[in-house]
């Protein structure tokens, strides 16, 4: 099957079988590499994208219910003013160790600040909880988020 | 240290035709050997092109630790280049180039440290050498900065890349006339870097090896049996190759080796998840094995049939331990278990592999690429000079990518399947197929003088292996602490057998006899009625230094700094807490660092446990090398040792692993990751490595909070919220 796929600006055409990921349609079908692989059941978030600007588990998002969906990828998420802010922070703070986890991570803080300009740690809490970091970043995530929204960071 | 990283050994420089024009190379060669065969050598460091522009090799490979930053950060310093002027390149796995290339034991600052120092000073030497003889100056007239020489009498100045060709036609300079730099005149050294590949990781730019794309290649699948070791009985290959997109279907002998190829089902195809569906259809019926018969339940049970007789050996006895407890204020006796974890790294197994013209090309996430090498050279028949291996950056390693199974998988599919060939395994495939650390079991007893001192400790450690010898991190170091700080000391050992795989976990060994030791210790201030600090201040006593410095020294001096300054930072004994919140303390040494650590925690009446933050003081000698990057280890690492005491267990039934995914094998998250305040204790100590020992002690100092809060005296990991219900 033939799917026309608007990611990252442009419609694309991926020529996958139903029920395939849409992860794996970005990475295998369109060579879109910035969502990550991780666990496959939507439990770790590094393969978080966008579909209207709600993040999503794309290993867990089967490609035949994006239908019209604008999908954003990490690639392209710099283009909006919110994503760049996040990844200016998240570059301040230096705040991957070895970083397979970021690109989901800076999608689910894009999303929040995008809902919530002025995130506390409970809102942080909840819309990041759904990123697993194994190298344990979470402080420097926490501090990253609080620096694009302009609020102190306790770090 | 391996041979040929010895840079005393005579020097070269080559020259090379790059991009742009000529580049300095800067070698340090081997000496050739009587018999004609060349010593390994350590090559190639820096390359300066006209523009000024310098390149430095970064030689090991990054998991996360931060080292492909770091390493070159020590050249540039002692090449006085400005960092921005820097660029790095990652080295390809060339032992006979680079010398050992791994990630591990916290190894890469001390056995590079020097090295690198020295490798950055000499190449600045022949630059200066280069002007000097231009200027018809002494070279000792001439001083550097930021990648240009000059000479102030003269008022003349050379960039580095306008001396670069001529430099690498001249002599090498005597090892000995190379003087490296006051650390007071450090630029980079000691000042925080963002690491080199920020920029890239925060635009998902393709980076680790998942993402590696060579033309016309396929993906690939491999199953082995859950019982480890198990043979495939049959295969429905047929209904794979069925499947759209499939290409080929095929069994793999493998071999008996639990660390090397396995026996299984690949699956070949177009992409990775008809691959997937491919091996959904192969209804695979495994052979019988008798790791079969193996269990968590069953190895613990027989942990405690042991406990109760005498045990295999005794690995080390000092004084009297029944005197000990003749006479002692107060005795405990406790049983103390753990459980098997895995690695879990976020980026799960991949290799892709290319056989083409009778040589294998690799590009893999590896923490030690020359033994993924040495082991497909062995399994496939190949000659190790005939595999080349592209290091990618690795999605995470703690200790599981030292093994290369997954790269001997990629080998062998990708020859017999005669195209370039990406594997990748599940996150199932993972938690199913680690060497795990292993469980193990401590029946203690000890005793405290009316001194305050431990006047007796006995540890019966039963752990797992085969034939009376520990499996692979399953040991226990016969200098272990608190051996040689308690006069009367014994420990026993049994030995259960084992054949689910074992290996190193970030802070192998540490990582679990810290929280023994630190909750033991803990266990006995409490029976003696002793503040936890001050017991343990008593514990390490006057002894400045014991065992032999480079092998199994132990600096009880350093271990007492950091105790004291924790102790200090945390407000220890003078922190107002509420009911059922409770600070706990305790220090561990490994990799060759000295860490204390505090945890304050609180329970609920349900038995959730709060973190709600954690105090580390650390010495790692005198210098920090890079300060945002070490912040970052500390910080991972501790919160890393949470996670592992508040969730992690993986489960044997039946031989195999019951754990499938991170819904049943929970992994820290950002709602339970405390504040991790670090405090540098800096001495004057050789420097040393980050990635590994701030891990070990908060597990401990967790338990022990957790006891302060709640009377509970936590045993066996991971923690419980039943154990903690009111």
């Amino acid at each position: 099957m033939t799917y026309s796929l608007n990611v990252d600006g442009k419609v694309r055409q991926a020529d996958v079988e139903p029920g395939t990921p849409l992860l794996w349609a970005l990475r295998d079908s369109l060579g879109i590499l910035g969502p990550k692989f991780g666990c496959g059941i939507g439990s770790c978030g590094a393969c978080t994208v966008h579909i209207d600007g709600v993040p999503v588990r794309s290993c867990a998002t089967p490609v035949e219910k994006v239908g019209a969906g604008k999908v954003t990828t990490i690639e392209a998420i710099g283009d909006t003013a919110i994503g760049k802010k996040v990844q200016a922070a998240w570059t301040e703070l230096d705040v991957a160790q070895c970083g397979y986890c970021q690109p989901g991570q800076i999608m689910s803080a894009t999303a929040l600040l995008t809902k919530t300009p002025k995130p506390t740690d409970a809102d942080i809490d909840t819309a990041m909880s759904g990123n697993i970091c194994r190298c344990a970043t979470y402080t420097r995530i926490r501090a990253a988020i609080k620096l694009a929204s302009g609020q102190k960071s306790g770090v | 240290m391996a041979d040929g990283t010895d840079i005393s050994r005579r020097h070269f420089v080559q020259v090379s035709a790059a991009a742009g024009g000529l580049m300095l190379s800067f070698s340090v060669a081997g000496k050739a050997r009587a018999d004609g065969t060349t010593a390994p050598v350590l090559n190639a460091y820096v390359t300066i092109a006209p523009d000024n522009v310098v390149t430095l090799v970064a030689k090991n490979p990054e998991i996360g630790q931060g080292i492909k930053t770091s390493l070159p950060m020590i050249i540039a310093e002692e090449l006085d280049v400005d960092w921005a002027q820097v660029r790095i390149q990652q080295a390809d796995s060339k032992p006979a180039v680079y010398g050992l290339q791994f990630a591990g034991g916290s190894m890469a600052t001390p056995m590079n440290w020097d090295q690198l120092r020295k490798v950055g000073a000499t190449a600045r030497a022949l630059i200066v050498a280069a002007a000097a003889a231009n200027w018809k100056v002494p070279a000792s007239e001439c001083t550097t900065a930021s990648g240009v020489v000059y000479h102030k009498a003269s008022k003349r100045s050379a960039t580095y890349g306008s001396l670069a060709a001529q430099a690498a036609t001249l002599p090498a300079p005597d090892p000995k006339s190379i003087v490296l730099k006051d650390p007071k005149a450090y630029k980079i050294i000691g000042k925080s870097k963002p690491q080199v590949d920020t920029a890239a990781i925060v635009r998902g730019k393709p980076l680790f090896g998942i993402d590696v794309v060579v033309p016309g290649m396929l993906y690939a699948t491999f199953e082995k049996a859950p019982v480890f070791g198990a043979g495939v009985a049959s295969a429905d290959l047929d209904a794979a190759l069925a499947v759209k997109g499939v290409r080929k279907a095929f069994l793999v002998g493998g071999g008996p080796e639990l660390n090397g190829l396995l026996p299984g089902v690949a699956v070949v195809a177009d992409s990775w998840w008809q691959a997937r569906q491919g091996r959904n259809k192969l209804n695979i019926k495994w052979q019988d094995h008798p790791t079969a018969q193996q269990s968590s339940s069953g190895f613990a049970a027989q942990a405690d049939a042991l406990s109760k007789g005498a045990p295999l050996r005794t690995e080390r006895q000092d004084g009297d331990v029944a005197a000990g407890f003749t006479g002692a204020t107060s005795t405990v006796e406790a049983a103390y278990a753990y459980p098997f974890i895995a690695h879990a790294p976020l980026e799960p197994q991949n290799c892709t592999a290319h056989f083409h013209d009778g040589k294998m090309e690799i590009w893999a996430p590896t923490q030690y690429p020359d033994a993924g090498r040495q082991l497909v050279a062995k399994t496939l028949g190949l000659k190790p000079a005939d595999i080349t291996i592209h290091m990618t950056r690795c999605g995470g390693g703690f200790g599981r990518r030292l093994a290369n199974d997954y790269m001997v998988e990629a080998a062998w599919i990708a020859k017999e399947t005669g195209a370039p060939v990406k594997l990748l395994w599940t996150r199932e495939d993972d938690l199913r197929h680690d060497f795990y650390r292993p469980a193990g079991w401590h029946y203690l007893k000890g005793a405290v003088a009316k001194s305050g001192k431990i006047s007796a400790w006995h540890d019966h450690f039963v752990t797992l292996g085969t034939a009376g010898k520990p499996a692979s991190s399953a040991g226990m170091a016969t200098t272990e602490f608190p051996a040689r700080f308690v006069e009367n000391f014994k420990y026993d050992l049994s030995v259960i057998e084992c054949g689910i795989p074992t290996g190193p976990l970030r802070a192998p060994g540490s990582n679990a006899l810290a929280f023994v030791v630190q909750s033991f210790i803990d266990e006995l201030a409490h029976s003696a009625g002793i503040d936890p600090v001050t017991f343990r201040l008593n514990l390490l006593g006057d002894q400045v230094f014991v065992g032999t410095a480079g092998k199994d020294g132990y600096d009880g001096h350093r271990m007492k700094g950091v105790l004291e300054l924790v102790a200090a930072k945390s407000g220890w004994g003078k922190t107002k807490l509420g009911p059922r919140q409770g600070m706990g303390v305790a220090f561990h040494f490994s990799h060759l660092g000295y860490f204390a650590e505090v945890v304050q925690a609180h329970v609920s009446e349900a038995g959730d446990v709060t973190v709600e933050k954690v105090w580390v003081a650390a010495d790692v000698g005198r210098q920090i090398i890079n300060p945002t990057g070490a912040l970052n280890q500390v910080q991972g690492a501790v919160i890393d040792g949470l996670s592992a005491a508040l969730g992690q267990k993986i489960s044997i039934e039946g031989g195999a692993v019951v754990e499938r995914n991170f819904n049943t094998y929970p992994l820290l998250r950002m709602k339970s990751a405390p504040m991790v305040e670090v405090h540098w204790n800096i001495t004057d100590n050789a420097p040393t490595g980050l990635g590994e020992p701030a891990l070990p002690p908060v597990l401990p100092a967790l338990c022990n909070a957790i006891f302060a809060a709640t009377g509970k005296r936590l045993r066996s990991l991971p923690i419980s919220k039943d154990q903690l219900k009111v």
